[in-house]
């Protein structure tokens, strides 16, 4: 019987670079605050947001997509060709079929890698960063795209008092690929899908279609949603660091997803962290972009100079599923 | 040893001061959260999670929208003490 070839596993894996994109509108809380009744003192203090990025009608989710990605291969020195996978984390695809990742593959040189999407909602780019680290170092791809990019915009209702205020459009993109030395620990993620009503949609598309139900939003119990990010992401957090064999005080910064700044807040408090650790607040300007959240976070650290190449960040993402997934990476 | 009504109260006021900064003597048994403290839903459950590890007790999730006021609280605790 003759013998399989399997494919060689290499030892370790890293993050080449990260790119952004953001809507092109900058929306402010009194731009919004009038349907919620609302006021830029009230939601500045729940949520930590002066403004979010949301894109206009003539930016598409696959724009954002494409610059960012474009940037990322190019920071990483490769060429389009040389990627062997691409992984598109979105919730907002407006598609059921064929991905996004497709095209987005095809758009930026990549074709005819596999190409495909995740739903994992605010987890979902730390689940491509799991993803891509295996497939890098089983030797199944060289490089990895990995993209997390929503337009939430189109699926917000200005009435909401849950969560449509709070988000933002965007994409943020990063390059995995074959490293001398570690650059994403073992990864910790799961689900709760006991929880798969705290953050979802208003309804099913089956509903919309038949005339039961409205377009489909977004929409989150926000007391559940809260108990959950902090107090359990606080134990997936400290599991992250101990799978990956470092300390908070070794940590430069940490990387949240960009849900609430009060969430950030809380569990940094919980965390105990060593003032030295940088903690990430994208949130402020940028909004909650879901998957795109981490890697725009990390972008805009690395942009502003808080952070640099070869530093330590624990980045954890957790949203509608309940999803959750973390990691500590090298910073590109 | 379950603890008194007295003593839950004293606690609890300590964790509302702790999260908000609202002074311990105004918090008493007839203090509404939202209406006459202003605690936000955010803090509330920060409130809750903290009564919980202090007192060792469960509150869940859809039995927090019943605690509308500091005496809600106290006598949910009191009872759902060991």
């Amino acid at each position: 019987m003759a013998k399989l070839n399997q494919s060689t596993a290499v030892a370790y894996s890293k993050i080449y670079s990260i790119g952004a994109a953001r809507g092109d509108l900058t929306v402010t809380n009194e731009d919004i605050a009038g349907p919620i009744n609302s006021s830029d003192e009230w939601i500045t203090q729940r949520t930590g947001i002066v403004t979010r990025t949301r894109a206009s009608k003539d930016r598409s989710l696959m724009d954002m997509a494409v610059e960012a990605s474009n940037e990322a291969i190019s920071k990483a020195g490769i060429k389009p060709s040389e990627i062997e996978a691409v992984i598109f984390s979105t919730i907002t695809h407006p598609y059921q079929t064929p991905s996004a990742a497709a095209l987005l593959a095809d758009l930026v040189g990549a074709n005819p890698a596999p190409a495909f999407d995740i739903s994992a909602a605010c987890a979902g780019y730390c689940y491509g960063i799991a993803q891509a680290d295996s497939l890098v170092r089983s030797g199944t791809a060289k490089y990895v795209l990995v993209v997390g990019g929503e337009k939430l915009s189109d699926f917000i209702d200005p009435t909401d008092r849950s969560i449509s205020f709070l988000l933002g459009d965007g994409a943020g993109a990063a390059i995995v690929g074959p490293s001398d030395s570690p650059g994403i620990s073992k990864s910790v993620w799961g689900s709760d899908g006991s929880k798969w009503e705290a953050v979802g949609m208003t309804g099913s598309l089956l509903d919309f279609r038949d005339g039961t139900g409205a377009w489909p939003t977004l929409v989150q119990e926000g007391q559940t949603v809260f108990r959950w990010a902090v107090w359990e992401m606080v134990k997936v957090a400290k599991q992250a660091l101990e799978v990956a064999g470092v300390k908070a005080e070794d940590l430069n910064a940490i990387v949240m997803h960009q849900a609430n700044e009060r969430i950030i807040d809380e569990m940094a408090k919980q965390l105990a962290l060593p003032e030295h650790v940088v903690v990430a607040k994208d949130i402020k300007t940028s909004g909650n972009t879901s998957a795109a959240s981490i890697p725009l976070a990390m972008h805009a650290l690395l942009e502003q100079g808080q952070i640099k190449s070869g530093d330590l960040a624990l980045q954890i993402g957790f949203g509608a599923g309940l999803a959750f997934g973390a990691q500590v990476v090298v910073v590109p | 040893m379950a603890l008194s009504a007295a003593e839950v109260l004293a606690g609890l006021a300590a964790i509302v001061t702790d999260e908000t900064g609202i002074a311990t003597d105004a918090i008493a048994l007839d203090k509404s959260f939202t209406d006459d403290l202003d605690i936000d839903s955010i803090s509330m459950m920060t409130i809750v999670v903290n009564a919980e590890d202090k007192f060792d007790v469960k509150i869940p999730d859809e039995e927090v929208k019943n605690l509308l006021t500091v005496g809600d609280a106290v006598n949910y605790i009191t009872k759902a003490q060991g």
